[in-house]
């Protein structure tokens, strides 16, 4: 969802107030309300010590993060830090991550991410990564599903609010990303009405099979309208990108009125196989832009940044046949193609039809050049010649639309409230459900791909009300659960979610849940500053700068005494966790430190950096309750004033031990 | 003896040497916090984790009750114990050979008499592990307990249960003696050698040495 909903909760209740009148007349809600009947409980219940079906990755919205939760139960699992500092296990905060938000504009610690898309072969869900975007400073993040790390990310040049992202193709060999803003490209300082001018969209195709290699292939330079969501084609329509955009209008101020004055919008179907053709032909000119590729090597655990600065631009005046234009009612949300591959599902957020086009009338009409007119060389195709058919009488504000594999769609209607099931092919609608409240994504595992789980739906809702005890002015999010085996949707389950989900994705358990990391290997980091043994640890000084390496297991760090420190030093504590044994994790904190705490997985070395304020004797010690001694898993620091003749010391190996005896003894 | 338990006494000999390479005991430990389990192997020539890093972990945690870290390297008989199974197939290879009862009892002997050195031996590491404690650097220190895990059979060890098996090499092991003592069930059975029908070379050597 691109509206802030949550935000303007009261405008939306107007709204719903408003087009209810609307809706009586168009009648015919379900009498039923579908709710929980008395075998629900028994169908989400996950008896303890027992695992859930399924994993649903859901974007934490405003949160920046990525949230897993088991289904049917809806037991929240993890939080997995994308795009915001996570001071509970430092990304973002330690000297290993913090190069993973690096950008352009410099260290960014937040960013709202909206679509989690797991990679696919052949068009079916695969398990090994999770990618997702940032809207805000365009970005796709990489997550890893052996380890639910981000392990990569990369930023998205001549872009504004990175929203149709990462949708991918059939075999990631792409993800995308387009512009939900269109601004002048190169952005430069130039009037904000000059807009129909000088702004510009783009849609970029990025690179994703690779781990620590994504790159932008090309961008496709488009009209200054508003490009919102994608899906790839699949099967005949692999090859094929659609996109919905809208503000065809080309409003720079009121949008909400400004932009919804036409009648229809447009999907822009873009041929990428074409585009292929156009990069290897030299059609495509290169750019100089600058943007950052930011990932982890999996030695050292530790990010790297590099920039980038070249990339390559396709006009489509410049290569004929790349993009069409499907004309489409009216300011079109989501764009979802069906598992075979030939239906292409609009949802028009203020249209009172589901228009869906169809494939094959697609490329007719391509052939018979059915177009109505040309748009900065891109043919729109007459609505009449694409489409496929109408969904009449939906609802209200249909906005996405996902499959059963069984031959039915469901599409969310965020002003009527309510999942809508119809059948593809005869358009007629089968049954309805409400939802609580103001739907906006929905999800069926592996619901947009080639081979749906279609059992599961989850409703991803945007505002909450009355459904949990309050909380104040702020409630969670919530999302439902929707039995969808049967003729007839049945309500499961009402959970509470994390920042705001906009979409979410989810596979069997079965995919993943043996593939996962237990521990790294001690013996395969490369970290520089790692400490193998405690023999190993230790203190060195480099003017200013204090480096500490030091063990962490059970229930000891090592060293665990440090003397030589003087005000006006950095101090940087390279702490590894050595062991090597299954969630057996290990935390890191030190007075005073303005940043967070360390968390250090078995076998890793992570990085804390403290500039103490003033001479005296501070404690460091374990935050994540490691063994019946994790109490006694602590040190402490000495810092003396800058100049003091107090020597450098840490008490690692025996030869130390018997120094700082010697020590005491003279004192 | 006649070609049926030589046969027997050369696949015995065969079946030494397939011990070798097998794990001879197992000791597992279940905890709490262990659900997995951690495990320990015990081969002809080392000590090993079940898993990945189990002989590290429960070293880690042994050092708690003041156990010595279980290291193969400080146990001499693992270097022995291969050679000593290896010459026990040598030998049945060789009364098989020689075809004599007496040979064969004296290798069932010598069979006997090691593995139950060898039992007494990993008991006695056992033992050694588990009472010999440094009580001066033990976290843990329960009066009066002991940390010997069973020679068979299982234990309550403060949070773990360790329970201890023989391993498949063991029952190898255990079979070639079986087929050692079936060889001489067998020459007994089938009376003297001059009427035994297939023991026509080891008649004609016998002849010949006549």
């Amino acid at each position: 969802m691109k509206i802030p909903l949550k935000r303007s909760a009261g405008l939306a209740i107007a709204g719903i107030a408003a087009v209810g009148i609307i809706y009586a007349c168009a009648g015919q809600r379900t009498a039923t309300t579908n709710l929980v009947t008395g075998d629900a409980a028994s169908k989400v219940y996950v008896a303890p010590g027992s695992y859930d079906e399924y994993y649903a990755f859901m974007s934490g919205g405003y949160s920046g993060q990525v949230s897993v939760y088991g289904l049917p139960s809806g037991r929240l699992l993890k939080l997995i830090p994308v795009f915001s500092q996570f001071a509970e296990d430092a990304y973002g905060y330690d000297a290993e991550s913090k190069p993973l938000l690096e950008t352009t504009y410099g260290f960014i610690p937040w960013d709202d991410s909206h679509h989690p898309e797991l990679s696919m072969t052949d068009g079916v869900p695969d398990g090994r990564w999770l990618f997702i975007n940032a809207n805000n400073t365009p970005r796709i993040a990489r997550i890893d599903l052996t380890r639910f790390e981000t392990d990569e990310i990369i930023q998205i040049p001549n872009s504004a609010g990175g929203h149709a992202s990462p949708f991918t193709t059939p075999n990631t060999k792409y993800v995308v990303s387009a512009t939900r803003f269109s601004v002048p490209i190169p952005n430069t300082d130039v009037p904000i009405d000059s807009y129909k001018k000088s702004f510009k969209g783009t849609l970029s195709f990025i690179t994703a099979d690779q781990p620590g290699k994504m790159d932008i292939a090309f961008q496709i330079l488009m009209p200054g309208y508003n490009y919102d969501l994608g899906h790839a084609g699949k099967g005949p329509s692999d090859g094929w990108f659609f996109f919905t955009s809208y503000n065809s209008e080309q409003a720079n101020t009121k949008l909400e009125e400004n932009a919804s004055q036409n009648d229809k919008d447009y999907i822009a179907a873009v041929n990428y196989k074409r585009a292929e053709e156009c990069v290897a032909q030299g059609q495509a000119k290169p750019m100089a832009v600058e943007y950052f590729h930011n990932y982890v090597d999996p030695g050292s655990r530790t990010a790297k940044s590099e920039k980038k600065t070249s990339v390559k631009v396709i006009d489509p005046v410049n290569c004929a046949g790349v993009v069409y234009y499907l004309p489409t009612p009216k300011s079109p949300h989501g764009v979802d193609v069906d598992p075979t591959g030939e239906y292409i599902v609009a949802g028009g957020k203020l249209a009172t039809v589901i228009p869906v086009h169809s494939f094959t009338k697609l490329q007719k009409a391509i052939a018979d050049k059915a177009f109505d007119k040309t748009v900065d060389g891109i043919p729109v195709l007459k609505y009449d010649a694409v489409v496929a058919g109408e969904v009449q009488k939906p609802g209200l504000g249909p906005l996405h639309t996902e499959f059963d594999g069984k031959g039915f769609a469901y599409t969310s209607m965020f002003i009527s409230s309510e999942v809508v099931k119809w059948k593809l092919g005869t358009w007629e609608v089968v049954d309805r459900i409400p939802t609580y409240y103001s739907i906006g994504h929905l999800m069926i595992p592996g619901g947009d791909s080639k081979k749906p789980w279609g059992k599961y739906l989850v409703a991803m809702n945007k505002i909450t009300k009355d459904r949990y005890l309050p909380t104040g002015p702020e409630m969670a999010q919530s999302a439902q659960l929707i039995d969808i085996s049967g003729d007839k949707m049945k309500l499961l389950l009402d959970f509470p979610t994390i920042g705001e989900p906009h979409y979410a994705q989810a596979l069997p358990a079965s995919l993943i849940k043996d593939k996962q990391v237990k521990f790294h290997k001690l013996a395969e980091n490369t970290n520089p500053w790692v400490t193998k043994s405690e023999a190993d640890g230790g203190i060195t000084r480099a003017g200013k700068k204090i480096d500490i390496k030091m063990i962490a297991i059970r229930s000891h760090f090592a060293p665990d005494n440090i003397e030589g420190v003087q005000v006006g030093d950095t101090v940087n504590f390279h702490v590894t966790n050595i062991e090597q044994d299954w969630d057996i994790l290990h935390g890191f904190a030190v007075l005073g430190a303005q940043t967070s705490e360390l968390i250090l997985q078995p076998g890793e070395t992570r990085t804390l950096t403290w500039i103490p304020k003033g001479p005296g004797v501070y404690p460091f010690y374990c935050t994540d309750f490691c063994s019946a001694l994790h109490q006694e898993m602590q040190g402490y620091i000495r810092v003396s004033p800058a100049g003091s003749s107090v020597k450098l010391m840490a008490n690692v190996s025996k030869k130390a031990q018997a120094q700082l005896a010697e020590a005491q003894k003279e004192k | 003896m006649s070609r049926i338990p030589r046969m027997l006494l050369l696949l015995a000999a065969g079946l030494l040497l397939v011990a070798v390479r097998l794990p001879l005991w197992r000791v597992s430990l279940v905890a709490p916090q262990y659900p997995e389990g951690l495990g320990m192997v015990i081969d002809a020539h080392t000590v090993r984790g079940a898993k990945e890093n189990d002989l590290g972990n429960i070293n880690a945690l042994n050092h708690y009750i003041g156990m010595k870290a279980i290291d193969p390297t400080a146990i001499p008989e693992l270097r022995v114990m291969p050679w000593v199974i290896v010459g026990l197939a040598v030998f049945a290879a060789g009364g098989a050979l020689v075809g004599r009862r007496k040979v064969a009892i004296a290798w069932l002997a010598s069979f006997a008499a090691l593995g139950a050195v060898g039992l007494w031996d990993f008991w006695k590491w056992e033992y050694t592990y588990g009472h010999d404690l440094d009580m001066v650097h033990a976290i843990i220190k329960v009066p009066g307990m002991t940390y010997q895990p069973p020679l068979i059979g299982s234990k309550q060890l403060l949070n773990f249960t360790a329970t201890s098996w023989p391993a498949s090499g063991t029952y190898v092991l255990a079979l070639a003696f079986l087929l050692g003592v079936s060889a001489l069930v067998v020459t007994r059975w089938m009376g003297p050698v001059a009427t035994s029908k297939p023991a026509r070379a080891a008649g004609a050597s016998r002849v010949a040495v006549a």
